[in-house]
Protein backbone atom coordinates (compact mmCIF):
# COMPACT_ATOMS: atom_id res chain seq x y z
CA UNK A 1 0.00 0.00 0.00
CA UNK A 2 2.95 2.00 0.55
CA UNK A 3 4.15 2.55 -2.95
CA UNK A 4 1.30 3.48 -4.60
CA UNK A 5 2.23 6.63 -6.90
CA UNK A 6 1.64 10.01 -5.22
CA UNK A 7 -1.30 10.94 -7.65
CA UNK A 8 -3.67 7.46 -7.05
CA UNK A 9 -2.55 7.99 -3.24
CA UNK A 10 -4.15 11.59 -2.88
CA UNK A 11 -7.00 10.61 -5.04
CA UNK A 12 -7.45 8.16 -2.10
CA UNK A 13 -7.52 9.75 0.37
CA UNK A 14 -9.57 12.54 -0.87
CA UNK A 15 -12.34 9.66 -1.59
CA UNK A 16 -11.47 8.08 1.69
CA UNK A 17 -11.86 11.38 4.03
CA UNK A 18 -15.55 12.66 1.89
CA UNK A 19 -19.25 11.79 3.04
CA UNK A 20 -21.36 9.89 1.11
CA UNK A 21 -22.72 13.09 -1.06
CA UNK A 22 -18.98 14.44 -1.29
CA UNK A 23 -18.03 11.46 -2.86
CA UNK A 24 -20.73 11.52 -5.22
CA UNK A 25 -19.83 15.22 -6.28
CA UNK A 26 -16.24 14.29 -6.08
CA UNK A 27 -16.40 11.47 -8.69
CA UNK A 28 -18.48 14.19 -11.01
CA UNK A 29 -15.78 16.58 -10.63
CA UNK A 30 -13.64 13.60 -12.22
CA UNK A 31 -16.34 13.20 -15.02
CA UNK A 32 -15.71 16.40 -16.04
CA UNK A 33 -12.18 16.62 -16.07
CA UNK A 34 -11.87 13.65 -18.36
CA UNK A 35 -9.94 15.77 -21.49
CA UNK A 36 -11.38 14.68 -25.09
CA UNK A 37 -9.31 12.19 -27.25
CA UNK A 38 -6.47 13.69 -28.88
CA UNK A 39 -6.45 14.44 -32.80
CA UNK A 40 -4.65 11.66 -33.88
CA UNK A 41 -6.48 8.94 -31.73
CA UNK A 42 -10.30 11.10 -32.26
CA UNK A 43 -9.79 10.39 -35.83
CA UNK A 44 -8.90 6.63 -35.53
CA UNK A 45 -11.08 4.64 -33.03
CA UNK A 46 -9.27 1.47 -34.76
CA UNK A 47 -6.62 1.82 -32.17
CA UNK A 48 -8.91 2.19 -29.42
CA UNK A 49 -9.12 -1.50 -27.09
CA UNK A 50 -12.70 -1.23 -25.79
CA UNK A 51 -13.20 -1.63 -22.34
CA UNK A 52 -16.07 -4.88 -21.94
CA UNK A 53 -16.42 -4.87 -18.02
CA UNK A 54 -18.44 -1.46 -18.27
CA UNK A 55 -21.77 -1.47 -19.48
CA UNK A 56 -21.63 1.99 -21.39
CA UNK A 57 -19.07 2.10 -24.22
CA UNK A 58 -15.54 3.12 -23.01
CA UNK A 59 -12.37 2.72 -24.70
CA UNK A 60 -9.03 3.15 -24.29
CA UNK A 61 -5.70 4.02 -25.44
CA UNK A 62 -2.15 3.75 -23.36
CA UNK A 63 1.13 5.38 -24.95
CA UNK A 64 4.38 4.31 -23.82
CA UNK A 65 7.52 6.89 -24.86
CA UNK A 66 11.15 6.77 -22.98
CA UNK A 67 9.54 4.59 -20.15
CA UNK A 68 6.98 7.17 -19.67
CA UNK A 69 3.00 6.23 -19.36
CA UNK A 70 0.47 8.20 -21.18
CA UNK A 71 -3.14 7.33 -20.99
CA UNK A 72 -6.54 8.41 -23.20
CA UNK A 73 -9.76 7.30 -22.40
CA UNK A 74 -13.31 8.54 -23.79
CA UNK A 75 -16.89 7.70 -22.90
CA UNK A 76 -20.06 9.69 -23.79
CA UNK A 77 -21.29 12.28 -21.45
CA UNK A 78 -24.37 10.58 -20.70
CA UNK A 79 -22.16 7.99 -18.63
CA UNK A 80 -20.77 10.14 -15.74
CA UNK A 81 -19.87 7.20 -13.59
CA UNK A 82 -17.86 5.26 -16.62
CA UNK A 83 -16.31 9.01 -17.35
CA UNK A 84 -15.37 9.74 -13.43
CA UNK A 85 -13.78 6.34 -13.42
CA UNK A 86 -11.79 6.72 -17.19
CA UNK A 87 -10.60 10.52 -15.82
CA UNK A 88 -9.24 9.37 -12.04
CA UNK A 89 -6.94 6.68 -14.12
CA UNK A 90 -6.00 8.63 -16.65
CA UNK A 91 -4.76 11.47 -14.46
CA UNK A 92 -3.19 8.50 -12.07
CA UNK A 93 -0.85 6.97 -14.44
CA UNK A 94 0.04 9.83 -16.75
CA UNK A 95 3.20 10.81 -16.32
CA UNK A 96 4.39 7.44 -14.15
CA UNK A 97 7.07 5.31 -15.62
CA UNK A 98 6.56 1.67 -16.41
CA UNK A 99 7.59 -0.06 -13.21
CA UNK A 100 5.49 2.50 -11.47
CA UNK A 101 2.35 2.26 -13.47
CA UNK A 102 3.01 -1.64 -13.04
CA UNK A 103 3.27 -1.63 -9.72
CA UNK A 104 -0.18 -0.22 -9.20
CA UNK A 105 -2.15 -2.83 -7.00
CA UNK A 106 -4.79 -4.29 -9.35
CA UNK A 107 -7.38 -4.01 -6.32
CA UNK A 108 -6.98 -0.05 -6.29
CA UNK A 109 -10.40 0.36 -7.71
CA UNK A 110 -11.88 -1.38 -4.67
CA UNK A 111 -9.63 0.80 -1.77
CA UNK A 112 -11.33 4.29 -2.32
CA UNK A 113 -14.56 3.26 -0.45
CA UNK A 114 -16.70 3.21 -3.51
CA UNK A 115 -18.10 -0.37 -3.16
CA UNK A 116 -21.32 0.89 -0.84
CA UNK A 117 -21.90 4.08 -2.82
CA UNK A 118 -21.53 3.16 -6.18
CA UNK A 119 -21.83 -1.16 -6.21
CA UNK A 120 -18.96 -3.77 -5.89
CA UNK A 121 -20.50 -4.79 -9.83
CA UNK A 122 -19.55 -1.01 -11.21
CA UNK A 123 -16.46 -0.68 -9.21
CA UNK A 124 -15.43 -3.92 -11.27
CA UNK A 125 -16.29 -1.65 -14.41
CA UNK A 126 -12.75 0.69 -12.99
CA UNK A 127 -10.95 -2.92 -12.13
CA UNK A 128 -11.33 -4.19 -15.87
CA UNK A 129 -10.18 -0.96 -17.04
CA UNK A 130 -7.08 -0.64 -14.63
CA UNK A 131 -6.28 -4.12 -15.77
CA UNK A 132 -6.91 -3.38 -19.77
CA UNK A 133 -4.59 -0.49 -19.49
CA UNK A 134 -1.78 -2.13 -17.52
CA UNK A 135 -1.83 -5.41 -20.15
CA UNK A 136 -1.51 -2.74 -23.11
CA UNK A 137 1.59 -1.09 -21.19
CA UNK A 138 3.17 -4.73 -20.92
CA UNK A 139 2.62 -5.18 -24.42
CA UNK A 140 3.77 -1.96 -25.77
CA UNK A 141 7.14 -2.54 -23.60
CA UNK A 142 7.51 -5.69 -24.82
CA UNK A 143 7.12 -4.48 -28.20
CA UNK B 1 -58.55 10.72 -7.39
CA UNK B 2 -56.32 8.85 -9.71
CA UNK B 3 -53.96 9.71 -12.23
CA UNK B 4 -55.50 10.01 -15.85
CA UNK B 5 -53.73 7.77 -18.26
CA UNK B 6 -52.11 8.65 -21.60
CA UNK B 7 -54.45 8.43 -24.47
CA UNK B 8 -52.01 8.09 -27.43
CA UNK B 9 -53.42 5.73 -30.13
CA UNK B 10 -49.40 3.92 -29.99
CA UNK B 11 -50.16 3.04 -26.22
CA UNK B 12 -54.27 1.88 -26.71
CA UNK B 13 -52.79 -0.90 -28.83
CA UNK B 14 -50.88 -2.08 -26.33
CA UNK B 15 -52.30 -4.95 -23.47
CA UNK B 16 -51.61 -2.30 -20.85
CA UNK B 17 -51.97 1.49 -21.97
CA UNK B 18 -51.80 2.50 -18.12
CA UNK B 19 -48.13 1.19 -17.80
CA UNK B 20 -47.11 3.43 -19.94
CA UNK B 21 -46.98 7.25 -20.55
CA UNK B 22 -44.82 9.81 -23.47
CA UNK B 23 -42.42 12.26 -22.73
CA UNK B 24 -45.30 14.69 -24.02
CA UNK B 25 -47.64 13.24 -21.43
CA UNK B 26 -45.44 13.34 -18.61
CA UNK B 27 -44.65 17.22 -19.36
CA UNK B 28 -47.38 18.20 -19.02
CA UNK B 29 -48.40 16.18 -16.10
CA UNK B 30 -45.07 17.07 -14.21
CA UNK B 31 -47.09 18.82 -10.86
CA UNK B 32 -49.94 16.83 -10.50
CA UNK B 33 -50.47 15.36 -7.13
CA UNK B 34 -49.81 12.03 -6.47
CA UNK B 35 -47.49 11.63 -9.10
CA UNK B 36 -44.01 10.41 -7.77
CA UNK B 37 -41.22 10.48 -10.82
CA UNK B 38 -38.37 8.32 -10.03
CA UNK B 39 -35.56 8.33 -12.09
CA UNK B 40 -33.56 4.73 -12.42
CA UNK B 41 -29.96 4.02 -13.82
CA UNK B 42 -27.35 1.99 -15.07
CA UNK B 43 -25.22 5.45 -14.58
CA UNK B 44 -25.29 6.16 -11.16
CA UNK B 45 -24.60 9.56 -11.24
CA UNK B 46 -26.85 10.81 -14.29
CA UNK B 47 -29.19 11.79 -11.39
CA UNK B 48 -26.91 14.41 -10.00
CA UNK B 49 -25.91 15.80 -13.58
CA UNK B 50 -29.34 16.32 -14.24
CA UNK B 51 -32.84 14.80 -14.23
CA UNK B 52 -36.64 15.23 -14.52
CA UNK B 53 -37.79 18.51 -12.44
CA UNK B 54 -39.13 16.64 -9.89
CA UNK B 55 -37.79 13.42 -9.58
CA UNK B 56 -36.32 11.40 -7.03
CA UNK B 57 -33.48 8.78 -7.54
CA UNK B 58 -34.04 5.32 -6.46
CA UNK B 59 -30.70 3.14 -7.53
CA UNK B 60 -30.81 -0.72 -8.39
CA UNK B 61 -28.02 -1.60 -7.00
CA UNK B 62 -27.38 0.63 -3.81
CA UNK B 63 -31.43 0.67 -2.94
CA UNK B 64 -33.53 -1.63 -3.96
CA UNK B 65 -31.13 -5.03 -3.42
CA UNK B 66 -29.91 -6.72 0.06
CA UNK B 67 -26.91 -5.74 0.68
CA UNK B 68 -25.49 -8.61 2.25
CA UNK B 69 -27.95 -11.47 0.61
CA UNK B 70 -28.25 -11.96 -3.53
CA UNK B 71 -31.53 -11.03 -2.70
CA UNK B 72 -34.00 -8.08 -2.98
CA UNK B 73 -34.81 -6.02 -0.30
CA UNK B 74 -37.37 -6.75 2.25
CA UNK B 75 -40.79 -4.98 3.08
CA UNK B 76 -38.66 -3.00 6.27
CA UNK B 77 -36.25 -1.34 4.23
CA UNK B 78 -38.50 -1.37 0.92
CA UNK B 79 -41.33 0.64 2.87
CA UNK B 80 -38.38 2.59 4.46
CA UNK B 81 -36.94 3.53 1.05
CA UNK B 82 -40.43 4.48 -0.71
CA UNK B 83 -41.62 6.69 2.81
CA UNK B 84 -37.80 8.39 2.50
CA UNK B 85 -38.82 9.26 -1.28
CA UNK B 86 -42.56 10.22 -0.81
CA UNK B 87 -44.00 7.56 -2.28
CA UNK B 88 -47.25 6.15 -0.80
CA UNK B 89 -49.10 2.62 -1.57
CA UNK B 90 -51.47 4.93 -2.91
CA UNK B 91 -48.73 6.93 -5.69
CA UNK B 92 -48.86 6.77 -8.97
CA UNK B 93 -45.40 6.57 -9.86
CA UNK B 94 -43.54 6.94 -13.51
CA UNK B 95 -40.29 5.20 -14.26
CA UNK B 96 -37.55 6.29 -16.72
CA UNK B 97 -34.16 5.40 -16.96
CA UNK B 98 -30.85 5.42 -19.37
CA UNK B 99 -30.58 2.61 -21.86
CA UNK B 100 -33.84 2.13 -22.96
CA UNK B 101 -34.93 2.13 -19.74
CA UNK B 102 -33.22 -1.06 -19.06
CA UNK B 103 -32.90 -0.34 -15.20
CA UNK B 104 -36.44 1.77 -15.05
CA UNK B 105 -37.95 -1.76 -16.15
CA UNK B 106 -35.65 -3.43 -13.06
CA UNK B 107 -36.87 -0.93 -11.00
CA UNK B 108 -40.44 -0.90 -12.00
CA UNK B 109 -40.32 -5.22 -11.73
CA UNK B 110 -38.77 -4.97 -7.97
CA UNK B 111 -41.81 -2.44 -7.69
CA UNK B 112 -44.27 -5.30 -8.38
CA UNK B 113 -42.65 -7.89 -6.29
CA UNK B 114 -43.90 -5.49 -3.34
CA UNK B 115 -47.18 -5.19 -5.49
CA UNK B 116 -47.44 -1.18 -6.13
CA UNK B 117 -50.06 -0.87 -8.49
CA UNK B 118 -49.58 1.99 -9.80
CA UNK B 119 -46.45 1.93 -11.45
CA UNK B 120 -45.53 3.18 -15.20
CA UNK B 121 -42.67 3.75 -17.61
CA UNK B 122 -41.89 6.31 -19.31
CA UNK B 123 -41.64 5.33 -23.08
CA UNK B 124 -37.89 6.51 -24.58
CA UNK B 125 -36.38 7.09 -20.61
CA UNK B 126 -33.78 9.54 -20.43
CA UNK B 127 -32.45 9.76 -23.58
CA UNK B 128 -35.51 10.95 -25.55
CA UNK B 129 -37.02 13.07 -22.45
CA UNK B 130 -32.92 14.96 -23.48
CA UNK B 131 -33.16 14.55 -27.11
CA UNK B 132 -35.92 16.24 -27.45
CA UNK B 133 -34.40 18.86 -25.60
CA UNK B 134 -36.89 19.15 -22.49
CA UNK B 135 -36.33 20.45 -18.97
CA UNK B 136 -33.62 18.89 -16.88
CA UNK B 137 -32.41 19.94 -13.25
CA UNK B 138 -29.77 19.44 -10.47
CA UNK B 139 -32.08 20.68 -8.08
CA UNK B 140 -33.41 17.65 -5.38
CA UNK B 141 -36.78 18.11 -5.27
CA UNK B 142 -37.98 18.57 -1.02
CA UNK B 143 -39.58 15.59 0.05
CA UNK B 144 -42.07 14.98 2.27
CA UNK B 145 -41.93 11.88 4.13
CA UNK B 146 -45.22 9.47 3.35
CA UNK B 147 -46.00 6.75 5.10
CA UNK B 148 -45.15 3.33 3.24
CA UNK B 149 -46.73 -0.12 4.45
CA UNK B 150 -44.44 -2.42 4.95
CA UNK B 151 -45.52 -5.37 2.52
CA UNK B 152 -44.10 -8.79 1.96
CA UNK B 153 -42.56 -9.36 -1.40
CA UNK B 154 -44.45 -11.70 -3.36
CA UNK B 155 -42.13 -13.42 -5.73
CA UNK B 156 -43.58 -16.31 -6.86
CA UNK B 157 -45.89 -14.87 -9.91
CA UNK B 158 -43.23 -12.98 -11.49
CA UNK B 159 -39.78 -13.76 -10.41
CA UNK B 160 -38.22 -17.70 -11.66
CA UNK B 161 -35.30 -19.07 -8.92
CA UNK B 162 -32.83 -21.70 -10.27
CA UNK B 163 -35.47 -24.40 -9.52
CA UNK B 164 -38.02 -23.30 -11.16
CA UNK B 165 -36.50 -22.62 -14.08
CA UNK B 166 -34.75 -25.95 -14.51
CA UNK B 167 -38.46 -27.20 -13.79
CA UNK B 168 -39.51 -25.04 -17.00
CA UNK B 169 -37.34 -26.38 -19.61
CA UNK B 170 -38.96 -27.76 -22.22
CA UNK B 171 -41.79 -24.47 -21.66
CA UNK B 172 -41.31 -21.41 -23.76
CA UNK B 173 -38.00 -19.31 -22.60
CA UNK B 174 -36.65 -16.53 -24.26
CA UNK B 175 -32.84 -15.05 -23.58
CA UNK B 176 -32.23 -11.48 -24.56
CA UNK B 177 -28.41 -11.45 -24.73
CA UNK B 178 -26.70 -10.78 -27.66
CA UNK B 179 -25.91 -13.18 -30.01
CA UNK B 180 -22.35 -14.23 -28.64
CA UNK B 181 -23.57 -14.73 -24.98
CA UNK B 182 -25.95 -17.13 -26.67
CA UNK B 183 -23.74 -19.26 -28.29
CA UNK B 184 -21.06 -19.44 -25.89
CA UNK B 185 -18.88 -18.03 -28.22
CA UNK B 186 -17.64 -15.04 -25.91
CA UNK B 187 -13.95 -15.79 -25.43
CA UNK B 188 -11.56 -15.38 -22.10
CA UNK B 189 -8.50 -14.09 -23.11
CA UNK B 190 -5.48 -13.36 -20.04
CA UNK B 191 -6.31 -10.48 -18.54
CA UNK B 192 -9.54 -10.04 -19.72
CA UNK B 193 -11.75 -9.95 -16.70
CA UNK B 194 -14.84 -11.04 -17.47
CA UNK B 195 -18.12 -10.11 -15.22
CA UNK B 196 -19.76 -13.36 -15.50
CA UNK B 197 -19.81 -16.95 -15.45
CA UNK B 198 -18.09 -20.03 -15.89
CA UNK B 199 -19.34 -21.60 -18.99
CA UNK B 200 -21.28 -20.04 -22.11
CA UNK B 201 -23.81 -20.91 -23.89
CA UNK B 202 -28.08 -20.80 -23.30
CA UNK B 203 -30.47 -22.91 -21.25
CA UNK B 204 -31.49 -25.53 -23.63
CA UNK B 205 -34.85 -24.55 -25.42
CA UNK B 206 -34.42 -21.07 -25.18
CA UNK B 207 -35.08 -18.96 -27.77
CA UNK B 208 -32.69 -15.66 -28.76
CA UNK B 209 -34.62 -12.92 -29.32
CA UNK B 210 -31.67 -10.22 -28.01
CA UNK B 211 -33.69 -7.19 -25.64
CA UNK B 212 -32.63 -4.45 -27.88
CA UNK B 213 -34.89 -5.59 -30.72
CA UNK B 214 -38.11 -4.82 -28.94
CA UNK B 215 -36.82 -1.02 -28.54
CA UNK B 216 -36.68 1.78 -31.41
CA UNK B 217 -33.46 3.90 -31.86
CA UNK B 218 -34.71 6.34 -29.44
CA UNK B 219 -35.57 3.90 -27.22
CA UNK B 220 -39.07 3.89 -27.36
CA UNK B 221 -40.46 0.61 -27.22
CA UNK B 222 -41.50 -1.00 -30.71
CA UNK B 223 -45.30 -0.82 -31.43
CA UNK B 224 -47.78 -3.81 -30.94
CA UNK B 225 -47.99 -4.92 -34.71
CA UNK B 226 -43.94 -4.87 -34.58
CA UNK B 227 -43.79 -6.89 -31.34
CA UNK B 228 -45.90 -9.65 -32.67
CA UNK B 229 -43.78 -10.40 -35.16
CA UNK B 230 -41.09 -10.25 -33.15
CA UNK B 231 -42.41 -12.75 -30.20
CA UNK B 232 -45.16 -14.51 -31.80
CA UNK B 233 -44.20 -14.96 -35.47
CA UNK B 234 -40.33 -15.02 -34.66
CA UNK B 235 -40.20 -16.39 -31.65
CA UNK B 236 -42.95 -18.96 -31.62
CA UNK B 237 -44.17 -17.91 -28.46
CA UNK B 238 -48.36 -18.23 -28.14
CA UNK B 239 -51.35 -16.87 -26.32
CA UNK B 240 -51.61 -18.54 -22.99
CA UNK B 241 -47.67 -19.62 -22.78
CA UNK B 242 -45.97 -19.57 -19.40
CA UNK B 243 -42.91 -17.63 -20.10
CA UNK B 244 -39.61 -17.14 -17.84
CA UNK B 245 -36.82 -14.66 -19.46
CA UNK B 246 -33.30 -14.39 -18.40
CA UNK B 247 -29.89 -12.68 -19.09
CA UNK B 248 -27.19 -12.11 -17.42
CA UNK B 249 -28.08 -10.39 -13.64
CA UNK B 250 -31.76 -9.75 -14.97
CA UNK B 251 -31.77 -6.00 -15.97
CA UNK B 252 -32.32 -6.37 -20.02
CA UNK B 253 -34.97 -8.96 -19.25
CA UNK B 254 -36.79 -6.73 -17.18
CA UNK B 255 -37.15 -4.78 -20.68
CA UNK B 256 -38.54 -8.01 -22.34
CA UNK B 257 -40.70 -9.35 -18.88
CA UNK B 258 -41.81 -5.89 -19.12
CA UNK B 259 -42.89 -6.08 -23.08
CA UNK B 260 -44.40 -9.21 -22.59
CA UNK B 261 -46.23 -8.62 -19.67
CA UNK B 262 -47.89 -5.14 -20.34
CA UNK B 263 -47.28 -4.55 -23.99
CA UNK B 264 -48.59 -8.25 -25.27
CA UNK B 265 -50.81 -9.24 -22.67
CA UNK B 266 -48.80 -12.22 -21.65
CA UNK B 267 -49.81 -13.29 -17.81
CA UNK B 268 -47.49 -16.10 -17.47
CA UNK B 269 -43.97 -14.02 -17.33
CA UNK B 270 -41.23 -14.35 -15.18
CA UNK B 271 -38.29 -13.30 -15.14
CA UNK B 272 -34.79 -14.97 -13.85
CA UNK B 273 -33.09 -12.53 -12.36
CA UNK B 274 -30.37 -15.25 -11.32
CA UNK B 275 -29.86 -15.18 -15.14
CA UNK B 276 -26.57 -16.58 -16.75
CA UNK B 277 -24.28 -15.12 -13.84
CA UNK B 278 -26.18 -17.94 -11.57
CA UNK B 279 -26.66 -20.57 -14.74
CA UNK B 280 -23.44 -20.42 -16.26
CA UNK B 281 -21.88 -21.12 -12.69
CA UNK B 282 -24.05 -23.13 -10.79
CA UNK B 283 -22.48 -26.97 -11.04
CA UNK B 284 -25.00 -29.99 -13.25
CA UNK B 285 -27.13 -27.44 -14.79
CA UNK B 286 -27.50 -28.26 -18.98
CA UNK B 287 -26.03 -25.84 -21.19
CA UNK B 288 -26.05 -26.10 -24.59
CA UNK B 289 -24.29 -24.08 -27.15
CA UNK B 290 -24.26 -22.76 -30.19
CA UNK B 291 -27.05 -20.85 -32.22
CA UNK B 292 -29.61 -22.84 -31.70
CA UNK B 293 -32.37 -23.56 -29.13
CA UNK B 294 -31.49 -27.47 -28.20
CA UNK B 295 -33.32 -29.48 -26.25
CA UNK B 296 -32.43 -31.14 -22.52
CA UNK B 297 -30.73 -34.01 -23.20
CA UNK B 298 -31.71 -37.02 -21.12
Amino acid sequence: MTDLPSVLAETREDFLDLGDKDKIQLLIEFAEELPDLPAKYADHPELLEKVEECQSPVYIFVEVENNTVAVFATAPEQAPTTRGFASILAQGLTGLSVDEALGIPDDFPSTLGLNTLISPLRVRGMTGMLWRMKRQIREKTEA
Amino acid sequence: MSVPIDNSPKFAEYAHPEAIVSTEWLAAHLSTPNLVIVESDEDVLLYEIGHIPGAVKIDWHTDLNDPVLRDYVQGEAFAALLSAKGISRESTVVIYGDKSNWWAAYALWVFKLFGHEDVRLLDGGRDKWIAEGRELTKEQPELIPSVYPVIERNDAPIRAYLSDTLAHIGKPMIDVRSPEEYSGERTHMPAYPEEGALRGGHIPGAASVPWARAANEDSTFKNRAELEALYLDGAGLKPGDDIIAYCRIGERSSHTWFVLNYLLGFTGVRNYDGSWTEWGSAVRVPIVKGTEPGALVA
